[in-house]
């Protein structure tokens, strides 16, 4: 089964994104910010990963950026999920390397068309 | 409601917009035509259906048909129809029209629009479209869809749905909780309301049909009609493009399906 590590500083958002990845079939990891999740991935890189942008200790596009410099950090297809929804801070996330992007709120449709759009599923 | 009821609107909507309402849809005539009775200041489905069989005031009967029909929509459908038409389908045209450089594309059941943009949006995408004319018509039962189509605005959740973030960032722009596709895509297509009963030939003849999902609504001899005048108005050389759980075979011998390319019909 492929791994989904969900990055997110929030319980309630990381618990509501699980519940719609298991239900795509993914086993889930979790992380609450960029630090936590660099170490998941140096442990074990995912096939994909779910990434909020303002966290604590390490935010989303720093952690994307050292996550694409690591040795097999361009496999997992990274999809940013977060409340910043201007068009630059998208350019920035997809020049950063992001496959796709995701502004809150979610729900499940939006979730499984991105896995879809970048071949997840 | 009662079975008259039921049998005044199942007719109705046959007659006027091929729509089948078999059993298992019947509950659907109570959350989508409540709003409809209340707006016509009807206290019940059983007056509004009244109302229909007498002299139904103005309007009424399209609300009641526009209100039936499916709206659902979402960028880039099913991915794949999009990917035969990128690899499989505009190489082909090419190669044919490299005299006129001229492609009509016909999106027959548009709802909200996402389907012709999500086709301008891969024509201008295509480097090797640079120079060509390229018409794209959009059509729709709906009047209401049909204005909310060409005003180009959608909500935050269907900018989200199937459209990649790149076409988001290149051809949107934000405008409140909506966003706003560029005034050069909604130009580039003309829409019409037109039902898919009536006569196509005025629109002209098309070089490719996406008429998806829509056939699943129509009994069979409803398809076949639909069909066959689709076929009419296909090149010789053209393509019709179903939804995934559509097809001629059965139905029509004047389209066959292109082996090897699900869901891809051409004349015969």
């Amino acid at each position: 089964m492929a791994t989904c590590l969900i990055v997110d500083d929030s319980r309630t958002v990381r618990s509501a994104a699980r519940r719609i990845v298991e239900e795509l079939s993914f086993e889930v990891e979790e992380a609450e910010h960029g630090a936590a999740a660099l170490a998941r991935c140096e442990a074990r890189m995912p096939e994909a990963i779910l990434l909020d942008w303002n966290m604590p200790v390490m935010n989303g596009i720093d952690f994307l950026r050292r996550l694409r410099a690591m040795s097999g950090g361009t496999q997992p297809r990274v999809i940013f999920c977060t409340t910043e929804s201007e068009i630059d801070r998208v350019v920035e996330a997809l020049e950063a390397g992001a496959d796709e992007y995701v502004m809150k709120p979610f729900d499940r449709s939006i979730i499984e068309s991105k896995f879809a759009q970048v071949g997840l599923l | 409601m009662t079975g008259l009821d039921t049998q005044i609107l199942t007719t109705l909507l046959k007659e006027r917009s091929g729509l089948s309402l078999t059993g298992d849809k019947q509950y659907l005539f109570e959350s989508r035509l409540g709003p409809v009775a209340r707006s016509h200041g009807f206290k019940s489905l059983g007056e509004l259906t009244d109302a229909l069989r007498r002299s139904p005031p103005p309007g009424l009967v399209r609300a009641v048909v526009e209100a039936m029909a499916t709206h659902e929509s979402l960028f880039f459908r099913d991915v794949k129809p999009f990917e035969e038409l990128r690899s499989f389908i505009i190489p082909k045209l090419m190669e044919a029209r490299a005299g006129t450089k001229t492609l009509r594309f016909w999106s027959a059941a548009c709802s909200t629009g996402q389907e012709p943009y999500s086709l301008a949006m891969l024509l201008q995408d295509e480097p090797r479209l640079v120079g060509w004319r390229l018409q794209i018509t959009a059509t729709d039962l709906s009047t209401q869809a049909i204005e909310r189509a060409a005003a180009g605005r959608f909500t935050h959740f269907e900018v989200q749905r199937g459209l990649p973030a790149k076409y988001l960032v290149k051809h949107f722009k934000r405008n409140g909780d909506d966003w706003e596709i560029a005034p050069a895509l909604r130009q580039a297509i003309t829409w019409k309301v037109f039902n898919l009963l009536d006569d196509p030939a005025p629109l002209g003849s098309f070089d490719v049909i996406l008429c998806r999902n829509v056939l699943i609504y129509f009994d069979q001899e409803t398809k076949r009609l639909v069909l066959e005048r689709l076929a009419r108005t296909l090149a010789k050389d053209g393509f019709l493009m179903l939804g995934s759980a559509e097809t001629t075979i059965g139905i029509t011998d004047r389209l066959r399906p292109v082996p090897e390319h699900h869901g891809i019909y051409v004349p015969t």
